[in-house]
């Protein structure tokens, strides 16, 4: 897959004292570091959520701007400091590092790939005549299956990456900086970024520098393990199972998902099955704007206190699917019911029940957490649900307190939604949903890109309201949530890729199509 | 949700070698500016009706079909029209009166100035519906920074601004969804005017974040590093984009003489 190409200069990095303080924050974010990196070396670096790593990367990069922050001590790489060896880049028409993030939608520039790719060699001075050659090269190095002039806007989040990841190859980086790089892809995404990377390494003897929470897969390709410490410096540092096997309780602690190390899972189904809630009979949903249906001919049956599981490839309309069975898109064909146990009186068909109606019997939980959010403070948060629904200001202040205790967010009560971390959102998110005391919880890949901590927090409570005889339907990639919980399991097929709707550019990262991808799968 | 694909890819279903579609895209929005200079500067009939006709003598050789016009500069009739019958209705009256009805009547001074701006509108708006549909916006930004020089960061930060549009009318789709799911919205207009707000604020803070991550990944690749950065795509400006300008120009400048020497052309500002 990777033609036989000139390697680059790997340099060597070295830390001294060195920390940074974000303009706006009193904490540092790094700070005493001390590290020596070896030319070619792999390192993975590991820490809790703000121990600075992202901000290490950044600051390899030499994107960190002393007019924003302040910074202490020093960090060079080959001897010459971070932003001078990002300057002499523009002369070399090189980079000497290659930043690569997590939020493929994010990181597409411009409207072709082609141009897209082109992007950092126009940046950086690079003669006309050289550019495209370059493109192609460095387009054809992660196996990208598209032209030049394949549109941006119909790749997948997998795609995306792997065009993102060509962007910088173009540049011939020594050093490979990787934010989290497959945290949101699905599997095989994740898988085949992985693999392109790991043969990219091999052949350009490039070094790298990666942040990642689901170690397991990563830990083939690396050759040492670096834990930062939050408070400032390292906790650890070592060959991986150096490193994994004296301190991996500890980091699976913090959230880290170390092989040896599994989240705790709660124990099976205490119940037995409640009433049928909800039934899906030959079901057809389309997307907004679409013409053809995101999903079609689905049976599905849903009763109260169990857990049902819908799985199946990118494209194969799950999330559409969530949509109509959380009451937010109607049906297109077929019929979706809701029963007495579920409707009490509202009538059979969710997406008729008025707002209210709605989010007092099925509660839905969005990937994106942060579209669920309606007030100023956690609190109100939680509040507008039971307010919502005329419970008394006495047991709502209740309720709301059980709910952030349950949910380990009491300490942010005043905080804003909006500034809470990743984990935190997630946890909100569900915790406003349970505030209205639903029958029925819907959940859009409730797991995806959470720690391993967050994600034992979020089954276990899943598990508790299953047992409580609420219904939980979660469409998710998550093999190892589906382990932990589904009683039924829903396998989506993806539709005729010739009917199916390419054109509009999909929100979500994970539920998008990876077919025709060749080199991605 | 049909927006953000035809912004992006502003050539699709067009002729693209048709002579005016092929002109350099810095060309194209000259002619669309000296047009629109010309008809700004005087609101009389005659002026507007040679440049519109013109205009329209013009449209065979910008590669878009009739449908493809339609398709596009619909919105400007449903422009144009509202505005010529409101002028009728409630414009200076003079002349004659041709239809009375108590405060609102349509003379045949004000009938005149609800045909004017009526085919102010169509000719303004023509020009533009061209440049949009036969320009695709990278192209039009490697024009504006390589033939007018203008700042290479703001054309490029723009034109990757607007890649953006699409994921937000996204997320915009979404938020509402939310709502719904949160058991807001059911009470009626005001209730939605309310939650509009709260929704508008979402996406400010989405695509903040959106925003700050799409600049780190810019940078990351040197964005703003040299000043004198190469470009991957040349964009020439020809004698055939000479010649189209100066059609442009005379174009304005034909009608304006028209207007001129039938006696209707009055400059705006001059009352």
């Amino acid at each position: 897959m990777v033609p036989a190409r000139a390697g680059v200069v790997p340099p060597v990095l070295s830390a001294r004292g060195w920390g940074w303080r974000h303009g706006t924050r009193r904490a540092w974010a790094v700070r005493g570091l001390d590290l020596d990196v070896a030319a070619g070396e792999r390192v993975l670096l590991l820490g809790p959520s703000g121990a600075g790593k992202s901000t290490l990367l950044q600051g390899l990069a030499g994107l960190l701007d002393p007019d924003n922050g302040d910074e202490e001590g020093r960090l060079h790489l080959d001897g010459v400091e971070v932003r001078a060896a990002r300057a002499a880049g523009g002369r070399a028409g090189a980079a000497r590092t290659g930043l690569l993030l997590q939020d493929p939608l994010s990181q597409t520039v411009l409207a072709r790939c082609g141009d897209d790719v082109a992007f950092g060699l126009e940046n950086h001075g690079v003669p006309r005549e050289q550019i495209w050659a370059r493109v192609d090269e460095a387009m054809a190095a992660v196996g990208f299956p598209y032209g030049r002039a394949h549109p941006t806007a119909r790749l997948s989040g997998g795609e995306r990456q792997r065009l993102a990841l060509a962007g910088v190859l173009a540049l011939r980086p020594g050093l490979l900086l990787l934010d989290e790089p497959t945290a949101m892809l699905d599997p095989v995404g994740a898988d085949g970024l992985r693999v392109t990377v790991a043969d990219l390494l091999g052949a350009t003897g490039a070094g790298c520098v990666l942040v990642e929470h689901r170690v397991g897969p990563w830990l083939p390709l690396v050759d040492r393990v670096v834990v930062l410490e939050p408070g400032g410096g390292v906790r650890a540092d070592g060959s991986p199972a150096d490193v994994l096997g004296r301190h991996g309780a500890e980091l699976a602690a913090g959230g880290v998902w170390v092989p040896d190390h599994p989240p705790r899972t709660p124990p099976p189904r205490a119940g037995g099955r409640g009433p049928r809630l909800l039934e899906a009979q030959d079901l057809s949903v389309r997307r907004p704007g679409a013409l053809a249906p995101a999903v079609a001919g689905v049976d599905l049956r849903v009763d109260a206190g169990t857990c049902t599981a819908v799985l199946g490839p990118n494209g194969a309309g799950k999330s559409t699917l969530a949509l109509a069975l959380s009451g937010l898109a109607a049906p297109d064909a077929g019929r979706l019911v809701a029963h007495e146990a579920l409707a009490d009186g509202a009538g059979p068909s969710p997406h008729r029940w008025r707002a209210r109606e709605l989010a007092a019997r099925i509660g839905t939980v969005f990937q994106e957490p942060a579209h669920q959010f309606v007030a100023a403070t956690v609190a109100d948060e939680l509040a507008v649900g039971p307010r919502l629904q005329g419970t008394d200001p006495t047991r709502t202040a209740v309720l709301v307190d059980e709910l952030l205790q349950r949910l380990r967010l009491d300490g942010l009560a005043a905080a804003n939604p909006f500034t809470l971390s990743g984990g935190e959102q997630r946890r909100l998110s569900v915790a406003t949903v349970l505030a209205t005391r639903p029958r029925l919880l819907v959940l859009d890949e409730p797991t995806f890109g959470q720690d391993s901590r967050t994600w034992a927090e979020l089954v276990a409570l899943l598990a508790e309201v299953r047992d409580e005889g609420v219904a939980v339907c979660a469409v998710t990639h998550d093999a190892d949530l589906v382990a932990a919980l589904a009683d039924d399991v829903l396998h989506l097929t993806t539709p005729d890729p010739t009917t199916r709707d390419r054109s509009t550019p999909d929100l979500t990262a994970v539920d998008r199509a990876d077919t025709g991808s060749g080199g991605a799968a | 949700m049909s927006l953000p694909t035809d912004v992006l890819s502003g050539a699709v279903g067009v002729d693209t070698s048709a002579p005016l579609a092929r002109a350099n895209p810095s060309a194209k929005l000259a002619v669309a500016a000296v047009l629109a200079l010309a008809l700004v500067l005087t609101t009389d009939v005659v002026t507007a009706a040679v440049a519109l006709a013109l205009v329209v003598a013009c449209l065979p050789f910008t590669g878009l079909g009739a449908r493809a016009l339609w398709r596009r500069g619909w919105v400007l009739v449903v422009a144009a029209v509202p505005s010529g019958v409101f002028t009728a209705l409630l414009g200076v009256d003079s002349g004659d009166v041709l239809l009375g009805a108590g405060w609102f009547t349509v003379t045949e001074g004000s009938a005149v100035s609800a045909v004017a701006i009526v085919l102010r509108i169509l000719a303004i708006g023509l020009p533009g519906v061209v440049l949009l549909s036969t320009t695709d916006p990278t192209d039009l930004a490697d024009s504006l920074a390589q033939d007018l020089r203008l700042s290479h960061r703001f054309v490029l930060s723009a034109l990757a601004a607007m890649r953006l549009v699409g994921v937000l009318a996204e997320e915009w789709t979404a938020l509402g969804q939310a709502r719904r799911a949160r058991g807001l919205g059911d009470d009626g207009v005001l209730g939605r005017l309310r939650g509009f707000g709260g929704r508008l604020f979402a996406l400010l803070v989405l695509a903040v974040r959106r925003a700050t991550v799409l600049a780190t990944a810019m940078e990351a690749r040197g964005f703003g590093l040299v000043r004198e950065r190469t470009w991957a795509r040349p964009s020439h400006f020809g004698l055939w984009d000479a010649t189209v300008v100066l059609g442009g120009v005379a174009l304005a400048g034909v009608a304006t003489a028209a207007g001129v020497a039938a006696g209707t052309w009055q400059l705006v500002l001059s009352g």
